[in-house]
């Protein structure tokens, strides 16, 4: 497989051809390429990276597959994406993650990374076999109990260390959760008014202080997911400023969105943790600029119809976020100037890849790496109109919106998914991959 | 108006105009025909998935008193208890024809969702949402202050002036947070008053003043003083120590009654848990209102259904 692109624009601005061989870049080819990308007025981005995403399988089929949430991850511009584990079975032994792992491999459309749980069930009470996981074909290095806060200090402790002894990374879901009981929205003005139960920032940033000291005492890493509240971001700036092995992500919705979306009682805007205030989003948008905050992730949450369509307690938390993921950026980011291109690379690629302890995302474009990258049209505009969602899942908070940037072509490992805006299917795909693989 | 969700919505001049048409809905009720022909031929449908015999009573009166056809959906024992959803049973109604779907849920909003996804095309009267909003207790409510203060001249008349203290779980109370909105509206002053445990994070940007002390709010000397019912489940979590307790610093006594002014008006949406939140004596006394919040709430449910289902106001 040969691919030449003509004519894209670099991150830094930069112009270039750029020739992929064989899975990576190179600095020519030899014959006639299997593709020709025109992408003059276009953008190259090196692939995404998505630390937090819900995939589903096994278990969940009605709300989206390894297959489905892969092409979800192409069409946004992704070659990787972290599986979280809370799936039924739970990912938390090395069966089941690798059976997800396989499942992304024979797809094809992005490597798809499972996350292990940090406890048997996720139900915080005893250790899964993280070194079976770790040391699996499936190779995992972030343990994460997603969806539930790990919130006994000491299975804590021991979690961090233990993770630790296998170079992996506890990606921790701050929320206390006696603190969040029945909780439906943030607390706060809006919640007193519509009667909703509030869910306080302090559940989450005692949570992530609690946690920062932990991680210090035993000298481990840590990762914060979907950081929500400006109190959160002072609490990680002042873990960095004390040398503490802390990382964080935010999500593209926490970036945009803001609570007063939920007095119209519409569940799409419900979502865990929830849409906070406007200063919050503006705290973390500040955070993700000054690098407080280390990366994006989508929190990607896919629900079949009858989960959102109810009344607001009894709707199910959760957006989908794959598809919609760069353009939000773009429109939250990059366009009011908190972020350059090459600062999306970093939050969205380099970064992830290095929390995640993928290879190959190192030094984007650069010749022998692999060829994994995103062609966007930045200057495309419109409304996200539900045609857009290609995954299984409709609940996006976006539809009818009008946000910037297309993704006009997909490279996963020196191979497309994604070609002129469509999808390729997905026998191409996996006959690709299988080819790549060799 | 096409729906009637929260007070919030309403403006000044709606609301004031909703109570001149329950005061003619009143007079209705003083016949000894206590029947208009107004609705008929439209179906209302009491769509209650919360147990509250008195507000479904008094909105199947309501609607008898118009002639309109009335259908009580009970959740408990139905479809609904079998996992129907909000969408199928809407539809279902939508299908048989229903003209005004008034409905009680326990979850805030599910009347807004109810009018706003577009399964039914019926008005939907709020009649008492989870902990959001009860609009047409807030209106029965504001019917009895004008009336008691203002007696036959109360048509046109807002409550400008007039001081309203609201005591009891205002954190849990869709009462309470109807009467702010509307209250605020009308141009009376509220003061509410609660433990900290059961005022609302964010309270302090209602348009209503705040405070912990019962005796206080009585030396105030309020026109109106506004009881809510303590939920036995609340004692369970921790809300305040106990009964005893709760009583004793936020209950309405028989010294606390002794201590209002002559004319003070003392109210409670019911039903009443006597010796708790208010005394025997208080809630005996000339000045309580219950019995008129009761009678009031006919005619305000009478005048929201009239203005609904034959849209008079803007």
């Amino acid at each position: 497989m040969s691919i030449v692109i003509r004519g894209a624009a670099l991150p830094d601005g930069t112009q270039r051809d750029l020739f992929i061989d064989g899975g990576t870049y190179a600095r020519e080819i030899s014959g006639t390429p299997r593709h020709v990308i025109d992408a003059a007025g276009l953008l190259a981005l090196p692939g995404l990276v998505d630390l937090h995403t819900h995939l589903r399988e096994p278990g969940f089929e009605q709300s989206e597959t390894v297959l489905s949430g892969s092409q979800a991850a192409a069409v946004g511009g992704f070659t990787a994406v972290f599986a979280m584990a809370n799936t039924m079975p739970v990912g938390d032994t090395a069966g089941v993650v690798e059976q997800v792992h396989a499942l992304g491999e024979a797809h094809g459309y992005v490597t798809v990374q499972p996350i292990g749980a940090v406890t048997v069930g996720l139900a915080g009470e005893r250790l899964a076999e993280i070194g079976a996981m770790a040391q699996s074909r499936a190779a995992v290095r972030v343990f994460s109990d997603d969806g539930q806060c790990i919130h006994d200090s000491l299975l804590m402790r021991r979690s961090l260390e233990y993770v630790h002894t296998f170079d992996g990374v506890v990606a921790q879901h701050a929320q206390d959760p006696r603190l969040t009981i029945d909780a439906q929205m943030n607390e706060g003005v809006v919640s007193g008014e519509l009667g909703l139960t509030g869910w306080p920032a302090v559940a989450e940033e005692s949570i992530i202080a609690r946690d920062a000291l932990i991680a210090e005492h035993v000298g481990a890493r840590l990762h914060i997911c979907h950081v929500s509240t400006a109190g959160s971001v002072e609490v990680i700036a002042w873990a960095k400023a004390r040398g503490i092995q802390i990382t964080a992500e935010v999500t593209p919705h926490h970036l945009l969105l803001n609570e007063e979306l939920v007095r119209g009682f519409d569940s799409r805007f419900k979502v865990n943790p929830p849409l906070r205030r406007d200063e919050d989003t503006h705290a973390l948008r500040a955070g993700l600029a000054a690098g407080t905050i280390d990366i994006v992730a989508t929190d990607h949450a896919p629900h079949p119809p009858e989960a959102k369509e109810c009344a607001w307690a009894e709707a199910a938390n959760g957006m989908v976020g794959l598809e919609s993921a760069l353009s939000v950026i773009q429109h939250a980011m990059v366009d009011p100037g908190h972020l350059t291109w090459t600062d999306v690379s970093r939050v969205l690629s380099v970064k992830p890849a290095q929390i995640g302890r993928i290879p190959g995302y190192e030094t984007p474009f650069a010749n022998g790496s692999p060829a994994n990258l995103t062609i966007i049209d930045p200057n495309a505009k419109g409304e996200f109109t539900i045609d857009r969602l290609v995954g299984k899942g409709r609940n996006s908070p976006y539809i009818g919106m009008a946000l910037p940037g297309r993704v006009i072509a997909t490279i996963h490992n020196g191979y497309p998914t994604v070609i002129d805006g469509q999808l390729l299917d997905s026998e191409s795909v996996a006959a690709y991959a299988k080819e790549s693989r060799g | 108006m096409k729906h009637l969700l929260s007070t919030k919505d309403l403006t000044r001049e709606q609301a004031v105009a909703l109570l001149d048409i329950a005061e003619d809905m009143a007079d209705v009720s003083n016949r000894e025909v206590k029947k208009l022909p107004t609705l008929r031929g439209k179906t209302l449908v009491n769509l209650f998935f919360e147990d509250s015999t008195r507000t479904r009573v008094s909105f199947e009166l309501a609607a008898k008193r118009l002639s309109a056809d009335v259908i009580t959906f009970s959740a408990k024992g139905s479809s609904v208890s079998k996992g129907e959803s909000l969408k199928d049973t809407a539809q279902t109604l939508a299908a048989m024809g229903a003209d005004a779907i008034v409905v009680r849920h326990p979850a805030s909003g599910a009347p807004h969702v109810l009018a706003e996804r577009g399964w039914t095309g019926a008005a939907i009267v709020n009649a008492g949402d989870g902990t959001h909003e009860h609009p047409t207790q807030a209106l029965l409510d504001a019917f009895t202050m004008r009336k008691r203060i203002h007696g036959t001249a109360a048509r046109g008349k807002a409550l400008d002036g007039v001081s309203v203290a609201i005591v009891g779980d205002i954190l849990h109370s869709r009462v309470a947070r109807s009467n702010v909105w509307l209250l605020a509206s009308l141009g009376a002053s509220v003061h509410l008053v609660a433990p900290a445990t059961l005022m609302p994070i964010g309270v302090a940007a209602w348009p209503s003043t705040v405070g912990y002390d019962l005796d206080g709010a009585i030396d105030a000397r309020p026109e109106v003083l506004m009881m809510l019912r303590i939920q036995s489940e609340r004692m369970n979590h921790a809300y305040f120590p106990n009964e005893r307790e709760y009583a004793r610093q936020w209950g309405l006594d028989d010294e606390r009654v002794a201590r209002l002014p002559v004319a003070t008006m003392v109210m409670h949406p019911g039903p009443m848990n006597r010796g708790l939140e208010i005394s025997s004596v208080a809630a005996d006394s000339y000045r309580s209102t219950v019995l008129e919040q009761v009678a009031s709430g006919v005619s305000v449910r009478m005048a929201v259904l009239y203005e609904l289902l034959t849209g008079s106001l803007a």
